[in-house]
């Protein structure tokens, strides 16, 4: 055999073997974690789950229905608020952002509100409106949310705005079309399913989220649709009852974590497979 | 060095260029052109890669204005207005110059719609007129008869010749006074290619039209005048036999005889 070719089909055996191996790494540990939480949480799934409010210490049973409530409340609230925000401010950098002194920085400080500890985020709410109103809130807890997720939909926008190429921008513009309406029904068009990846990936993100509540939503053991008075929402939940001494809550607690883990999945598996799209040419 | 411009004054000019100059920014790529379009008539313009006259296209219809750092000086008189004039409303004047690309950008829109956004920007129509318009448009560009039964899927789905003929219809739906064509069957085959030209000959009757071509045929077939560009400069114009026949200068005649380099 040419051995030129030989010392080739060789590096890339090695690399694929590598390749293959931290790939094993990473999904060990994943369905590890799936298989672990199914397991223990399992038990915990009934329907008294989606029925019952969480339980008094002492008491028998219980469920989370307070909390997915609250969680669906200030999640849902948080992604109406920060999609349209985001959007428009990613097509903002997409169409301003070469040599704007006003885009450059918008897109360094999302870049670093990407990157920022969601305590922080949370702390910072809560010396902004929580400690001013005096009270914890559902709305102080979709603030908090809002600004994890905003900075992911502008970013996932601004880099989706850009892969459309310029050809398919100049033939919009040969028509006589003015620019908000290239931006708009062409442009933003072209990579709606990328777009729309973005707000899922957001949403995702934010679901999980523990950290930014706990000074802002803090937690509610009743039930309510209030959303300027304290709310329970799974991740807060799930963290108080998972460090609790009652077997009951600790089930929950599991519960729970299962609940926003498979969500979670389901939703990156959606916008993996229903929204894909390949890019334009 | 004078160059030689014949004298075709019976016909009406629909844009005088005049002392044009073109930067992308500090690099000079078009020198001191000057040349007449004709009214109904097509002018083509030819050359080798990089020989400008993708970027004269360009200016006609200020598409260069995109892009900062890129600026045209001299004069371009379309209908007795200059339209470097920093006060030409570019949009009105995209509409009224049409152009359509080299490569096809079908606009992520169902074919219907496709044809339709261009028309929906300046014109205000009924359900039953812009049904007929994209029709009209359709059948110019030789695809009626394949699309009209998908007009409703997506300008994306239609295979790569189709996709060039959808563009093709987009430009000739707006009715535009002057039609750009850069490259228009570079991408196509023989059978599209054919198609064009025809589709070129029909919209001489109501438009004017310049085309930018690699092929030699295609211009001698199809054009009126044709200009031979060679390193930003206008080397030779002239109505297209002349041209072919008898060009006046060594270089032009060189370039289609494919001597050239």
């Amino acid at each position: 055999m040419n051995p030129v070719y030989r010392k080739r089909l060789l590096v890339h055996r090695v690399g694929i073997a590598l390749s293959v191996f931290a790939m094993s790494i990473g999904l060990i540990f994943l369905l590890w974690i799936l298989t672990t939480l199914l397991i223990k949480g399992v038990d915990g799934l009934s329907l008294f789950l989606f029925t019952a409010d969480t339980p008094a210490p002492g008491s028998d049973g219980g469920g989370l229905r307070n909390a997915i409530l609250g969680s669906l409340m200030m999640v849902g609230l948080s992604t109406a608020v920060s999609t349209p925000i985001g959007i428009l401010a990613g097509i903002y950098l997409a169409e301003y952002g070469e040599g704007n002194w006003f885009a450059q920085v918008t897109r360094f400080v999302t870049d670093i509100m990407l990157s920022a500890p969601s305590i922080v985020i949370g702390l910072f709410v809560y010396a902004l409106y929580v400690a001013k109103v005096n009270h914890f809130s559902g709305y102080a807890g979709s603030i908090a949310l809002s600004l994890i997720a905003v900075p992911v939909v502008v970013r996932t926008t601004d880099n989706m705005l850009r892969l459309v190429p310029n050809s398919l921008l100049e033939a919009a513009f040969a028509l006589g079309a003015p620019r908000w309406k290239v931006a708009t029904m062409v442009r933003l068009r072209a990579v709606k399913a990328g777009v729309i990846t973005g707000v899922l990936l957001a949403l995702a993100r934010i679901a999980g989220e523990t950290a930014p509540l706990l000074f802002t939503a803090l937690n509610n053991q009743f039930f309510s649709a209030n959303m300027n008075a304290p709310m329970a929402n799974l991740p807060v939940v799930i963290y108080q009852f998972a460090m609790s001494p009652y077997d009951n809550w600790r089930e929950l607690a599991w519960a729970g974590a299962l609940i926003v883990t498979f969500t979670v999945l389901l939703l990156n598996i959606l916008s993996r497979t229903v929204f894909s799209q390949k890019t334009p040419n | 060095m004078p160059i030689p411009i014949p004298t075709v004054s019976q016909k009406n000019k629909t844009i005088e260029i005049s002392g044009l100059n073109f930067f992308y920014g500090k690099t000079q790529s078009l020198t001191n052109v000057s040349l007449d379009i004709h009214e109904k008539q097509v002018t083509a313009f030819i050359g080798p890669s990089g020989c400008g006259k993708s970027t004269l296209l360009r200016t006609l219809n200020r598409m260069y204005d995109l892009y900062p750092g890129q600026r045209a000086e001299g004069s371009i008189m379309y209908r007795g207005r200059n339209i470097l004039d920093p006060g030409q409303d570019v949009n009105m004047l995209r509409a009224k110059v049409g152009m359509v690309f080299q490569k096809p950008t079908p606009f992520p829109m169902s074919v219907y719609d496709n044809i339709a956004f261009g028309v929906r920007l300046y014109e205000d129509l009924s359900k039953g007129e812009m049904d007929e318009r994209v029709e009209w448009a359709l059948k110019k560009a030789a695809l009626w008869g394949e699309v009209k039964d998908k007009l409703t899927k997506s300008g994306l789905s239609l295979s790569g010749g189709q996709q060039q003929r959808l563009c093709n219809a987009r430009g000739v739906a707006v009715k535009p006074d002057v039609l750009l064509l850069d490259e228009p069957t570079s991408a196509l085959d023989p059978i599209s290619t054919a198609k064009v030209e025809e589709l070129i000959s029909e919209l001489k009757q109501d438009y004017t039209i310049t085309i930018v071509t690699h092929n030699m045929q295609q211009a001698a077939r199809c054009s009126d005048y044709t200009a031979y560009m060679y390193l930003g400069e206008l080397v030779e114009f002239g109505e297209t036999d002349q041209i072919f026949m008898n060009p006046a200068r060594k270089e032009t005649q060189d370039y289609i005889t494919g001597r050239f380099g």
